[in-house]
């Protein structure tokens, strides 16, 4: 049923997977790489779905930032969103953008009162005038605010409660911020309501070192998902049974079939998982 | 409290020699700065890609690290307007020609239009080409031709280069060895994409370019014919209709039936 595992869809990869020369069940896709007039990115994109269910990913809406949303980019999200007709659309717990300049990256958010407000003002027009509901995706992060009041799991099941939005857990980022942050990853996850969980991501991580000489994780979408991470999937499944789960590439892309082989098995964890809930039954 | 946070944020990112933000921490006490050095560096670095992958002949040129340290400064003083960055470096061109360490190589400048030129070309509108038939049937009709006011596609973009800058892309279409060009010479090119979804980029006679680039402009053909007095004109033609490049007839044609 829920059992569907997919990849982050790469423009190398559209061709093969138009070929035939991987089994995935969907593909993300960052939306704002569709944010142009014409081509072969979205001719491509027109054949894809044709086949496959897809996910769009929002990396640019700046959900977190201090300014209103630009009214322009959800307009551009929604004409994707009717032209492609996602099953699923997820945004960041992060901000990007800030006096006009745009930072390309996911920056850190205080978890207090005041973002919590603007945080759930923004989702509140997203889903309004996107007229569907969003998943919300914890973040990678590196730093913490000393204002910060809320447990970033607490933070983010109040804001699925007050806006109704979805969450879309990140089982990576769960896991390198948790190492980052001395904290234990599996209390974000088991603080996020279970049913509000619609999708899962898993993606790789790098190793580096803070000035203390602790461990300090950067998620660079360059490696293979880690032996850790997976663990932490498992476990995570036992708690919420299968979700939709992706395998996100952005760096070091290698080719389709092991991208398909990671999907592969986060597959078989879910099919395993299962089989074990059907026996014990 | 969150704006001066961000503003302060932002601020540092882009530059190094600004302190670390205030009110940052870390769980082990250990100092904030070198975990803010992640997110500067994912931010440099992730922009510095996406030009690079924009401008792959002009990073052959000047070399990765010359290439690299040149994009640095221009992302810091350049950051994108909007995060799709399919169109960051528009503006590479113009700060390229002022760029002083790259004084001695006044053809950069030109390799970056075209290299921009050719992403727009890729990521440009969708038009259909006018139907064979619909073109000779026009052509056929000399009574109408001068005033026929043609639209090209949405990609196609005339070029002009006191530089060979052709000559040198074409050679860097190929791994290694490129070959000595003499591009102390002039050049244009039309850059489009046809129908097959592939992104060209022509050589054109002085005389085609201006026909083409008049017609680019809106111009009819008789209009264009004036300011490209030389151009061959059955050759030209052909190569926009071989291209798909003619679209449609705009509306604004007087001496049309």
């Amino acid at each position: 049923m829920d059992t569907l595992a997919g990849i982050g869809l790469k423009d190398e990869h559209a061709l093969p997977l138009l070929e035939g020369a991987a089994a995935v069940d969907f593909l993300e896709i960052h939306a704002e790489n569709y944010f142009v007039a014409g081509g072969p990115r979205l001719r491509r994109l027109e054949r894809l779905r044709e086949r496959l269910p897809l996910s769009l990913h929002g990396v640019g809406l700046s959900i977190g930032g201090e300014a209103p949303l630009d009214e322009a980019h959800l307009d551009a999200l929604a004409a994707l969103l009717q032209r492609f007709e996602p099953r699923w659309f997820s945004e960041h717990l992060a901000w990007s953008s800030h006096g006009g300049t745009w930072l390309n990256d996911l920056l850190p958010l205080p978890y207090d009162d005041a973002t919590l407000q603007r945080v759930c003002e923004h989702i509140d027009r997203v889903q309004t005038r996107l007229r569907r509901r969003m998943l919300l995706e914890n973040p990678s992060s590196y730093v913490a605010y000393e204002c910060s009041t809320w447990d970033e799991g607490a933070f983010i099941a109040e804001v699925v409660r007050r806006t109704g939005c979805g969450a879309l857990l990140d089982v990576n980022n769960a896991y390198v911020s948790g190492v980052n942050h001395g904290r234990d990853p599996w209390a974000l996850i088991e603080a996020l309501p279970v049913d509000a969980i619609g999708e899962i991501h898993l993606a790789g991580f790098a190793e580096d070192r803070d000035a203390a000489g602790d461990r300090m994780l950067i998620d660079h979408h360059g490696a293979p998902v880690d032996a850790a991470v997976w663990a932490l999937y498992q476990r995570t499944l036992e708690r919420l049974g299968p979700r939709p789960t992706l395998i996100e590439r952005d760096n070091e892309v290698p080719a389709l079939p092991v991208l398909a082989a990671e999907a592969a098995h986060a597959r078989a964890a879910m099919r395993a998982l299962g089989t074990a809930l059907q026996e014990a039954a | 409290m969150n704006a001066l946070v961000q503003a302060e944020f932002a601020a540092a990112l882009l530059d190094a020699e600004r302190p670390v933000p205030a009110g940052l921490c870390a769980w082990n006490g250990s100092d904030p700065a070198r975990r803010f050095a992640v997110y500067r560096n994912n931010v440099i670095v992730s922009l510095v890609g996406a030009l690079a992958d924009t401008f792959p002949v002009l990073r052959q040129l000047v070399g990765d690290e010359f290439f690299d340290a040149m994009a640095g400064l221009y992302v810091r003083a350049h950051p994108p307007t909007s995060p799709v960055l399919a169109h960051y470096g528009e503006g590479l061109a113009d700060w390229l020609a002022a760029f002083d360490p790259a004084r001695a190589l006044p053809y950069l400048s030109d390799m970056a239009r075209l290299e921009r030129a050719r992403i727009a070309a890729c990521h440009a509108g969708d038009a259909q080409p006018l139907a064979a038939e619909a073109i000779a049937a026009r052509l056929a009709d000399p009574a109408s031709l001068p005033g026929a006011r043609p639209t090209l596609h949405p990609s196609c973009r005339v070029l002009r280069s006191p530089f060979d800058v052709h000559a040198l892309w074409v050679a860097h279409q190929q791994e290694g060895d490129w070959p000595a060009i003499a591009i102390d010479q002039p050049c244009a090119m039309l850059v489009l994409r046809d129908p097959a979804d592939e992104v060209w980029v022509i050589r054109l006679a002085a005389g085609a370019a201006d026909f083409i680039a008049a017609l680019a402009e809106g111009a009819t053909f008789a209009e264009a014919l004036q300011r490209a007095p030389g151009v061959d004109l059955p050759a030209t033609l052909a190569l926009l209709l071989r291209h798909g490049a003619i679209v449609g007839w705009s509306s604004s044609t007087s001496e049309q039936p």
